[in-house]
């Protein structure tokens, strides 16, 4: 039996199944996003005045992922574009450009940003000073239990330039490129807490990596559909070319959704 | 398929799709720069970087995903969406009004780094 209206619209409301269900699919979508969004605004209006963390997040790297992500979503409309017009050649070179897109999120994402927020400390001491920066050697995810466990007794802490709360001084306009003050001896009897920018080291970083994780996971999801469709799946396209336009339509509505939510994630952790 | 994905329209939205594209790098450098300027309140610094966003986004969801010219099906989904995203939204900040007795927030003082935060 065929299941009707996969490749041509049903009469009634002018759609294929797959677009439909992509719509609905992004309905629900909205929703997780939205939660997860909504979550965010709670922790940031809830959170003491300035003691919400500003400027720990790489603005050119954010403003670079950003760039390659609208760029990935014109080469998925250009390359549905070129299927419409019947030019599978141009379509796949469009396609390969999103893909390398979505790989050089993934990339800069995974391996350079992440990386960095997991050797990036804050040590609070238990004479109540609180100061973030560097640890020698750049250990992952070092907390004073490890270091009493690995019989660690000081660390060399190369201090921030500045905190991260609070009012940031007229004189940095908010960049990272001051000098840093000299590194510190600190010994492990002096740390109350210590915890690399992860998940566990506050709000500001449980929402910042739930939401930019889940978005990491959508964009390997959409690569790995637009590449299957660009791949093992272009057979479609010399027996049923509508049906295959249809479902690169399809992945190429979840990718520009994916790029939406990315587009309010960028301000909303980057900038403000 | 919507009659403004036919061959004849789809060649002639190449071109929007490429000003589009370039109108959401203009907008990506014009968030950017927005962080240089410190404007009186922290609220106005929110609304004019959420604004911006939802240009941007405005301009990927009518024209990328073809808003612009969809289907009433879609567009009905759509409207429930919306909706319930409101609702919730509406809810949470509802529910900031409503703090039980003793929880409320108490103001804490800023201590500049790097002085010294006494130990509680």
């Amino acid at each position: 039996m065929d299941i009707p209206y996969t490749s041509q619209a049903r009469p009634d409301t002018g759609l294929f199944n797959a677009k439909l269900g992509i719509w609905l699919f992004l309905a629900s979508e909205v929703m997780l996003f939205g939660a997860l969004f909504s979550a965010y605004i709670l922790l940031r209006v809830g959170a003491d005045p300035g003691t919400w963390p500003q400027g720990l997040l790489n603005v050119p790297i954010g403003t670079f992922n950003t760039a390659v992500l609208i760029t990935s979503s014109v080469t998925v409309v250009l390359g549905w574009t070129a299927l419409k017009l019947g030019d599978f050649k141009t379509y796949r070179k469009y396609q390969a450009v999103t893909i390398l897109c979505a790989l050089g999120f993934l990339f800069v994402k995974c391996l350079i940003e992440y990386p960095e927020k997991f050797t990036h400390y804050e040590v609070w001491k238990n004479d109540g000073t609180r100061m973030t920066g560097h640890i020698e050697g750049k250990p992952y995810f070092l907390t004073e239990k490890k270091m009493a466990v690995r019989k660690m007794e000081s660390i060399k802490f190369t201090p921030d330039h500045r905190f991260y709360f609070g009012p940031v001084p007229e004189h940095t306009a908010g960049e990272t490129t001051a000098e840093h003050p000299p590194a510190v001896e600190i010994k492990l009897d002096e740390i109350k807490r210590l915890s690399a920018f992860v998940p566990a080291h506050g709000t500001y970083f449980a929402i910042y990596f739930t939401l930019t994780a889940l978005h990491g996971l959508h964009v390997l999801a959409g690569a790995l559909v637009i590449f299957f469709l660009w791949g093992p799946l272009a057979g479609l396209w010399k027996t049923d070319p509508e049906r295959y336009t249809n479902r690169v339509e399809v992945s190429g509505l979840f990718w520009h959704f994916v790029d939406l939510v990315w587009i309010f994630l960028f301000p909303v952790f980057y900038l403000l | 398929m919507s009659e403004s994905h036919s061959p004849e329209a789809v060649k002639r939205h190449k071109k929007v799709y490429l000003a589009v594209f370039f109108a959401l790098l203009i907008g990506t450098i014009v968030t950017v720069f927005l962080r240089k300027i410190h404007f009186p309140a922290f609220w106005i610094t929110v609304a004019v970087a959420l604004f911006v966003a939802t240009i941007k986004g405005t301009l990927v969801a009518c024209y990328f995903m073809h808003l612009i010219s969809e289907r009433r099906a879609i567009y009905s989904t759509l409207a429930v969406t919306i909706f319930f995203f409101a609702a919730m939204m509406y809810l949470i900040l509802w529910s900031r009004s409503q703090v039980p007795r003793g929880t409320e927030y108490i103001p804490t003082k800023y201590y500049p780094y790097p002085m010294a935060v006494p130990a509680k």
